[in-house]
C-alpha cells in the first residue's frame, strides 16, 4: 500500500513536472529533432546551418544581457500601480499618458486586460485603451536587438510613426465606440 | 493590484520573463539558421516585388504570433533575401499590434466590438506604416 502511495505520488510529481515545462521547450525539441536527422541526411547543410546558429549567437549574447538589465530598471520603475494612477487624468495629458504607459508597460498582455476592463468600467475612452494597447507593441528593452538588424533610423522612424498611429487609432474608436463604455 | 516593488524582486521578475523567452529565441535562431539557407527564390515566390506584398507581410504577420524578438529575426532574414523594407515592415508592425490568437480573450474582456475593430485598424495600420516607413527610410 504504501509502496503503491508513493508510486502515485511519484508519477503526479513527473506530470507536474512535464506541465511546468514551457511549451516552447518543445518547439527547440523539434529543432533539435531536425537538426539531427538533418546530420545524417545532408551534413553538409548541418555544418553550414551550425555555424550561422553560432555566429548569429555570439552576436546576440551582449545584447541579450543589455536587454536583461532594461528589464529590470523596467521592473523597478514601472508597475500597475504607477500606471493606473496617471489613467484618467485629462485630455491630452491622458493620451500623452497613455503612449508613455504604453511604452513602458511590461509582461503579458492578459496580466493588463483585468486593469484595462477597470478603466473602461471607471469611464477610461475606448480610444486611450487602444492607444495603450497599441504602444504595447514598442519595446524599449527590445531597441538594442532591432538596432541590430535594421539600424537606428529605421527604428526612429518606425516608432514615430506607430506613436502617431496609435493616437489615430484612439481617435477612430472613439468615433466607432463613442468615447465612454454603453 | 501590484505594489511597489523591491530591486530583489525586479531582478526576479524580469529573470522569468527572460528565461521564458529563452526557448524562444533559441527555437527560432536554430530554424532562421536553416532558412537562412533556404535560396532567395522561395521568397520571392511569396513576396513578388508587387504593390501586393504590405499586404501579404501584414497578413503573415497577424496570424503570427510569439514574442516580438521572433519578428525581428524573421523580418531581418527577410531583408537579406531581397524582400521589400515595406513588407517587413507591415509584417513587424502587424504581428505585434494585431492579436489574432488573443482575440477571444480581448472579445470577451474588453468587448466584441471594440476587439474586432481595434484589430482591423491594426491591421491597416501596419500597411500604412509599412509605406511610410519605406518612403521616409529614402527621404530623410
Amino acid at each position: 500500500m504504501k509502496i503503491k502511495i508513493s508510486k502515485i505520488f511519484k508519477q503526479t510529481k513527473i506530470k507536474m513536472k512535464i506541465k511546468n515545462i514551457s511549451k516552447a521547450w518543445y518547439f527547440v525539441l523539434i529543432m533539435l529533432i531536425i537538426y539531427s536527422a538533418l546530420y545524417f541526411l545532408n551534413p553538409n547543410l548541418f555544418n553550414k546551418s551550425i555555424n550561422f546558429f553560432t555566429n548569429i549567437i555570439i552576436k546576440i549574447i551582449p545584447i541579450f544581457i543589455l536587454i536583461f538589465f532594461l528589464m529590470i530598471i523596467m521592473n523597478f520603475f514601472v508597475t500597475t500601480k504607477t500606471i493606473t494612477k496617471h489613467f484618467k487624468d485629462k485630455k491630452i495629458k491622458a493620451w500623452f499618458f497613455a503612449i508613455i504607459s504604453g511604452i513602458i508597460s511590461t509582461g503579458p498582455i492578459y496580466m493588463w486586460y483585468p486593469l484595462l476592463k477597470n478603466a473602461q468600467e471607471k469611464g477610461v475612452s475606448h480610444g486611450l485603451i487602444s492607444c495603450f494597447l497599441y504602444n504595447r507593441a514598442i519595446k524599449i528593452f527590445l531597441i538594442p536587438i532591432m538596432i541590430f538588424y535594421f539600424g537606428i533610423k529605421y527604428i526612429l522612424i518606425l516608432s514615430v510613426l506607430m506613436i502617431i498611429m496609435s493616437i489615430i487609432q484612439g481617435i477612430t474608436i472613439n468615433k466607432f465606440l463613442g468615447e465612454k463604455q454603453k | 493590484m501590484e505594489e511597489d516593488i523591491s530591486l530583489k524582486q525586479a531582478i526576479s521578475k524580469a529573470w522569468k520573463g527572460f528565461s521564458r523567452t529563452i526557448p524562444m529565441i533559441l527555437g527560432t535562431l536554430l530554424l532562421v539558421s536553416l532558412a537562412s539557407f533556404i535560396p532567395k527564390s522561395f521568397y520571392l515566390t511569396i513576396f513578388q516585388g508587387t504593390f501586393l506584398d504590405p499586404l501579404i507581410g501584414a497578413i503573415i504577420g497577424s496570424i503570427s504570433a510569439g514574442n516580438p524578438i521572433t519578428s525581428y529575426i524573421f523580418g531581418g532574414e527577410m531583408i537579406k533575401n531581397g524582400v521589400g523594407l515595406m513588407a517587413v515592415t507591415a509584417f513587424i508592425v502587424s504581428w505585434v499590434t494585431v492579436g489574432t490568437i488573443q482575440l477571444p480573450a480581448e472579445s470577451m474582456i474588453l468587448g466584441k466590438k471594440f476587439a474586432l475593430i481595434r484589430n482591423l485598424l491594426s491591421f491597416i495600420s501596419a500597411i500604412i506604416i509599412g509605406a511610410l516607413t519605406a518612403i521616409l527610410i529614402k527621404i530623410i
